[in-house]
């Protein structure tokens, strides 16, 4: 697998979006089994480690947010983040692109390496960390301007100015998120009148125009409907093979649809992390099962 | 101590209490709806009292004035005689004061708010300056005036100049501007700039691209008031020593030069009745120039909202 974002994207195979969506309701039921496959598949370590966070301890002012956290995120892999309000996990996947970095009073120690490079060390530039790993919010945050300047933003930050070039970035960006078919005789168009779901694919499909390797999700489809929740999740099941998504989801369903390992936090610990089919089904801490079954959360 | 498993009660099960809807009396209701349309009234007569108010001004300043309001009030000098005096040099200086104010105040202004806002973050540094603008903006216009005759007449030898009464007014007007913009900067979601740093946008780019076309109808608003606030300002002109006479077009930063509002000032206080139409013709002309510097903001700020 080579390792450069730009020919991961090149690479991909992307199918037809009308006939994913066709094969939608047969490629949900045999997800189950997918899952076990390919988690069985991450843990054998079959991709390489592309993310390795190793004793995180995250600090806001005195109160301590994350304890030493280390989780290894391996490449075209999902990852979930699950656990109750307040335990840490968005903490964590702010750290993964110093997004932290913005609240005042947030410290961090520990080291988190992106393909062996600590993304904590002072000679990292977090403009160009925040290139190589893309962030999709709980909440979508379109820009107040047309759907084609937005997708265009990421690139255009870059220096790109060849409209044709760029034009070019947004129809596969587009496409990448699912969303082309329906907005491409609306590119003009302010995409605050998009639906919510849709202004999410775009925010999806922006962060996908910077060609990142990593990207993150803050539960992204909390503020959706369950039809857009569907899209989205068939969406990163695809976008799998050309990059690595940890994903922050309060959905045990979610998680357990889309993962391939899944990490349980607690109060800013990391309880239990493994193979999401076994996490599901089997856990191993006391903890995770009541918190899957629901007894508490 | 008794061992019952399950104690029979003493009294009879508690009966829930009678369930009470929680009406008004009629008699209350009534009054409550009174009251209501009572209000409604106050609010009404008091909108209607101001809107008087202003019409009764405006048609006895239009009554004076409109007779004298011709072409050639408008390109003649002062005059010590009423049918010849002339309105032209306080228009060309009002005019060439507040670009210089213009020029001068909101670049600065604007810079301020942003460095404020966007780059000092919470220290006693930025909290101080943050006090102190605030202060400013509540300092007497005539103390600005001193402050204009002490720095930009006498002690950067500047005279009693359009640059000099530019500075003054821009100095006035700063503290506006700051805190117009630093208002219109806040009320950017910071969904918006935390979307663009994941971008991978640096600091900069996310306040060009992001920050400032959102905030710009806010910005322009306090931009438009600040322009108007220092259009009408006469008091710190008069203390810093504008000309109340004034029979040239200034032709560069170093004339001497008086204003609309100094003009009007000027003819108020003279005893012939005549002036005292001029002047109103005079506020004509002042009120028209500061509608149409309205107008032009609530043009911009329409075109800067229509883009999204």
């Amino acid at each position: 697998m080579n390792t450069s974002s730009i020919s991961n994207l090149a690479d991909k195979a992307m199918p037809e979006p009308s006939t994913r969506k066709a094969e939608a309701p047969s490629a949900r039921n045999s997800t189950p089994q997918f899952n076990v496959a390919m988690a069985a598949a991450g843990e054998q370590n079959a991709t390489p480690v592309i993310v390795e966070a190793e004793k995180v301890d995250l600090f806001y002012g005195t109160k301590q947010a994350l304890k030493s956290v280390s989780i290894p995120f391996h490449q075209n892999t999902i990852s979930a983040l699950i656990g109750p309000s307040g335990c840490g996990k968005s903490t964590f996947l702010r750290c993964l692109n110093r997004m932290n970095d913005l609240i005042e009073g947030c410290r961090t120690e520990g080291e988190v390496t992106l393909s062996g490079e600590n993304i904590y060390a002072k000679s990292v530039d977090t403009v160009m960390l925040r290139q190589r790993v893309g962030m999709v919010f709980q909440k979508p945050n379109p820009f107040p301007m047309a759907i084609w300047d937005n997708i265009a933003y990421g690139p255009r930050l870059r220096g790109i100015k060849n409209k044709a070039v760029l034009g070019e970035i947004v129809e596969e960006s587009l496409r990448g998120a699912a969303l082309w078919d329906e907005v491409k005789d609306d590119l003009k168009k302010s995409a605050l009148g998009l639906s919510g779901g849709q202004q999410q694919r775009l925010c999806i499909a922006r962060a996908l125009a910077t060609k990142p390797e990593v990207l993150l999700m803050d539960e992204p489809c909390s503020a959706l409907d369950p039809i857009s929740t569907l899209k989205i999740e068939e969406l990163m099941r695809e976008l799998r093979s050309a990059y690595t998504i940890v994903i922050v989801t309060h959905n045990m369903q979610q998680a357990a649809r889309v993962s391939d390992t899944t990490a349980f936090f607690l109060l800013g610990e990391l309880i239990e992390r493994g193979a999401s089919a076994k996490m599901f089904t089997d856990p191993s801490d006391k903890r995770t099962e009541d918190y899957i079954t629901g007894r508490f959360g | 101590m008794a061992t019952a498993p399950a104690p029979l009660p003493d009294s009879p099960s508690p009966v829930p209490p009678k369930y009470q809807p929680l009406a008004s009396s009629s008699a209350h209701l009534r009054r409550r709806k009174l009251a209501s349309t009572l209000f409604y009234l106050l609010c009404f007569s008091v909108t209607l009292l101001s809107f008087f108010l202003l019409a009764w001004i405006m048609s006895g300043i239009f009554k004076q004035g409109i007779p004298y309001l011709n072409q050639q009030f408008l390109t003649s000098f002062p005059s010590r005689f009423a049918e010849q005096a002339g309105i032209k040099s306080a228009l060309y200086g009002s005019v060439y004061v507040l670009c210089v104010t213009a020029v001068f105040a909101i670049p600065v202004g604007i810079g301020a708010a942003i460095f404020l806002q966007e780059y000092a973050g919470d220290n006693r540094f930025a909290r101080f300056v943050q006090v102190n603008i605030a202060n400013l903006a509540g300092v007497p216009s005539i103390v600005y005036g001193i402050l204009g005759l002490a720095l930009f007449v006498r002690a950067l030898g500047f005279e009693r100049s359009v640059l000099s009464g530019g500075l003054t007014l821009g100095l006035l007007v700063l503290p506006i501007i700051i805190i117009a913009t630093q208002e219109a900067l806040r009320g950017v979601p910071n969904s918006l700039r935390h979307g663009s740093y994941a971008l991978g946008a640096s600091k900069w780019q996310t306040i060009r691209r992001q920050v400032l076309p959102i905030a710009m109808p806010g910005i322009l608003t306090g931009i438009i008031l600040s322009i108007s606030r220092a259009m009408g300002e006469t008091a710190p002109l008069i203390m810093m020593g504008a000309l109340t006479y004034v029979a040239f077009v200034p032709r560069g930063l170093r004339d001497g030069f008086t204003t609309l509002p100094i003009q009007v000032f000027n003819w108020t206080s003279r005893p012939q009745v005549e002036f005292q139409a001029i002047a109103a013709a005079g506020i004509i002309v002042l009120m028209t120039v500061l509608l149409s510097l309205n107008a032009l903001a609530i043009f911009l700020r329409y075109r800067s909202n229509s883009r999204l």
